[in-house]
């Protein structure tokens, strides 16, 4: 096993020249655009402008998370010194427009949404509501379609790994939705789920008898629904061939004890189909979930964000700030954001899902 | 060892069946209805597509009324495609998307496992580093990096002194070759084949790269097939990058050939056919390499 270290360093060479080809590239198109985008978002920089780029230390940032909220004082008659109270009685307050405008505290600031609590009314203002909005929408996306896809694919995965006649004919039926293009599948779901003609509505028009027919894309409260069951059709079939691995790889053994100790399916799936397949599905979780942050081929076919930024998406918001609008250090700051949430939910998940030592 | 393991298990099946046949046949019966759901649930859209798309205009909204017709083509025209071919250059977006793709996969799997080659066989001063680093690369996203990356490829010299690779086909090949994760998934094989193949080469006077091509290649050809069908399958996919990158008909690939002519002109029969004649030479390929489709998505949860 020894060997020279004149043998060595020539092995060393032969490893520096191998590795380059990849390291360069590596370096060129992931590391150099990552600290780009970072130092970018300092500055206002612009795809094309007679301006050169300036610095602008956190502006962006700001812009980006600037979020205020107000407490609004209802009118005053000034006649009586009370509130003013409209024809139902409730207190009747001026426009939040004229409040943000009237201020220069507020200067830059938009509506984002006003809610009326704790007996008075809230508005709140954001210097990019639109950007708040992403935020909140692919989170709502994540956390819908990380256990909903993950538990159609568990089902699918546990059917498909029967014995039972056909088995892979279903298989390769679930799977193929994986194979062909998001962003066609993303059209073609467009005019089904029109909501006139479309064939999604038609079908259930005919079992609830007319009684379910969602606005689907058209509507702001049903757009996000609608792109989260493509979504979850297209890829389902992906999670269900690694549970499909995950459960080919419990020993048979295991199933076996558990019918001697009497155990029924429910059983046998709770104490050993479950544990053993731990791993696969902390797999499945936190793959899903990078993937899940990532949503916006569908977005942008579909709905372009809208209707009123019900579909907006981080990525798609920093596309449209960064590319469409020619905002560089904007869309940069944005992506920055973006990476930073998604390697702290990584760690996290990885840290929830890691530590909890096996119980059995 | 594995086939008695089944056949004690049949057996097992077949003395509980005897038991318990009807509640058995029952449980039998309701898989098979939720099995037929789901296909139902994951076919009809792509079934529905193919049918409509060799149907005129018209008659698809018409057999929408009822939704049996709309699965059933009672009257064939290729008139949808034959419009197709007319109005934009298909066979220049089918071109574009498989060279991208056949490009950068062959290119990808020569240079991303040479790295790993190094990283998991050979001894040298950095390795540790290097291994770190390419882990580290390998969560960063690409949508994390579009917007600096086309900032920084606008500005990138090419071979014929010109500046600026937007709107080329190499804009969509050369970022994507080097790729961490393609690395990651040869090192975990790499490291996995026993050295006792290489020492003896080393003895016999072989050079490394001599040991890389000719032992750890043909021993790896499980991996390759893996890296080679996800990398096809991102990349097929690809949508995001080629949007940015490509202004013009001649550089684009058919995702974003097929949503720009969506965007022009909403004649669904012809959008179908379109979304019809990219997708089915790539579910033909799926049906013929399947397994190789199948094991490939099933490794890259194996060792995560």
């Amino acid at each position: 096993m020894t060997r020279s270290s004149r043998f060595q360093s020539h092995e060393t060479v032969y490893a520096w020249l191998m590795s380059a080809p990849a390291l360069i590239g590596l370096f060129l198109f992931v590391a150099l655009p990552l600290f780009g985008g970072v130092y970018w978002s300092f500055t206002n920089k612009r795809l094309i402008s007679p301006l050169p780029t300036k610095y602008i230390g956190l502006q962006n940032y700001q812009n980006l998370l600037g979020l205020q909220i107000i407490r609004l004082q209802p009118e005053i008659d000034e006649a009586t010194g009370e509130a003013q109270k409209d024809l139902e009685g409730r207190p009747v307050y001026p426009r939040t427009r004229t409040i943000v405008r009237g201020n220069p505290v507020y200067e830059g600031y938009r509506e984002w949404f006003t809610t009326d609590v704790l007996g008075g009314r809230f508005v709140v203002i954001a210097r990019d509501p639109t950007f708040l909005r992403s935020l909140i929408n692919t989170f709502t996306f994540v956390l819908v379609i990380v256990p909903g896809q993950g538990g159609l694919a568990l089902i699918m995965a546990l059917l498909v790994n029967q014995r039972l006649r056909g088995r892979y004919v279903f298989r390769t039926i679930y799977f193929s939705p994986v194979v062909t293009s998001m962003a066609v599948l993303a059209i073609v779901w467009t005019f089904l789920y029109n909501p006139d003609q479309g064939l999604i509505n038609r079908f259930l028009n005919a079992i609830t008898f007319g009684r379910l027919q969602p606005d689907w894309l058209v509507s702001a409260d049903s757009a996000l629904l609608a792109i989260i069951i493509l979504s979850a059709w297209q890829a389902a079939g992906f999670q269900m061939v690694i549970f499909l691995a995950g459960l080919q790889g419990i020993p048979q053994a295991l199933y076996e004890a558990a019918q001697i100790d009497g155990g029924n399916t429910w059983q046998q799936f709770r104490h050993v189909t479950i544990p053993q397949l731990r791993n696969t599905t902390i797999f499945v979780i936190i793959s899903t979930t990078i993937l899940a942050f990532r949503l916006f081929t569908q977005v942008d076919v579909m709905t372009k964000g809208g209707p009123q930024d019900s579909t907006v998406t981080v990525i798609y918001h920093a596309v449209d700030t960064g590319f469409r609008q020619q905002k560089i250090g904007y869309g940069s700051a944005v992506t920055v954001l973006f990476f930073v949430l998604v390697v702290t939910i990584a760690l996290i998940q990885r840290a929830l899902l890691k530590s909890d030592v096996e119980v059995d | 060892m594995a086939a008695r393991i089944a056949e004690e298990a049949e057996l097992k099946a077949r003395r509980k069946r005897s038991r318990g046949n009807s509640r058995r046949s029952v449980t039998l019966a309701l898989d098979y209805a939720i099995m037929i759901a789901l296909a139902v649930f994951f076919l009809f859209p792509i079934v529905f597509m193919v049918v409509s798309s060799f149907k005129p205009e018209k008659l698809i909204f018409d057999d929408l009324k009822t939704i049996v017709w709309a699965f059933i083509p009672r009257e064939v025209t290729f008139e949808n495609f034959t419009s197709v071919f007319r109005r934009v250059p298909f066979g220049r977006f089918m071109f574009n998307s498989t060279f991208i793709v056949l490009a950068t996969v062959s290119a990808g799997l020569v240079i991303n496992s040479m790295v790993a080659f190094a990283l998991a066989r050979l001894r040298w001063k950095g390795k540790i580093i290097v291994l770190s680093l390419i882990i580290t690369l390998s969560i960063v996203p690409l949508d994390a990096i579009v917007v600096p990356l086309l900032v920084l490829v606008n500005e990138f010299p090419w071979i014929d002194g010109s500046i600026g690779w937007l709107d080329t086909l190499h804009v969509q090949i050369i970022p994507f070759i080097a790729d961490a994760f393609s690395i990651f998934l040869f090192y975990q094989f790499f490291i996995g084949i026993p050295r006792d193949f290489d020492e003896a080469a080393y003895i016999d006077g072989a050079s490394p790269f001599a040991v890389y091509r000719r032992i750890i290649v043909p021993l790896s050809r499980p991996v390759f097939a893996t890296v080679a069908i996800l990398q096809a399958l991102f990349l097929w996919s690809s949508y995001l990058w080629p949007l940015m990158a490509t202004r013009g008909e001649d550089s684009r690939p058919l995702t974003v050939g097929i949503t720009s002519f969506y965007g022009q002109d909403v004649k669904w029969a012809q959008i179908l056919a379109f979304a019809s004649m990219i997708t089915i030479p790539v579910l033909i390929l799926f049906l013929l390499f399947q397994k190789w489709f199948v094991q490939s998505v099933a490794a890259t949860g194996l060792k995560g």
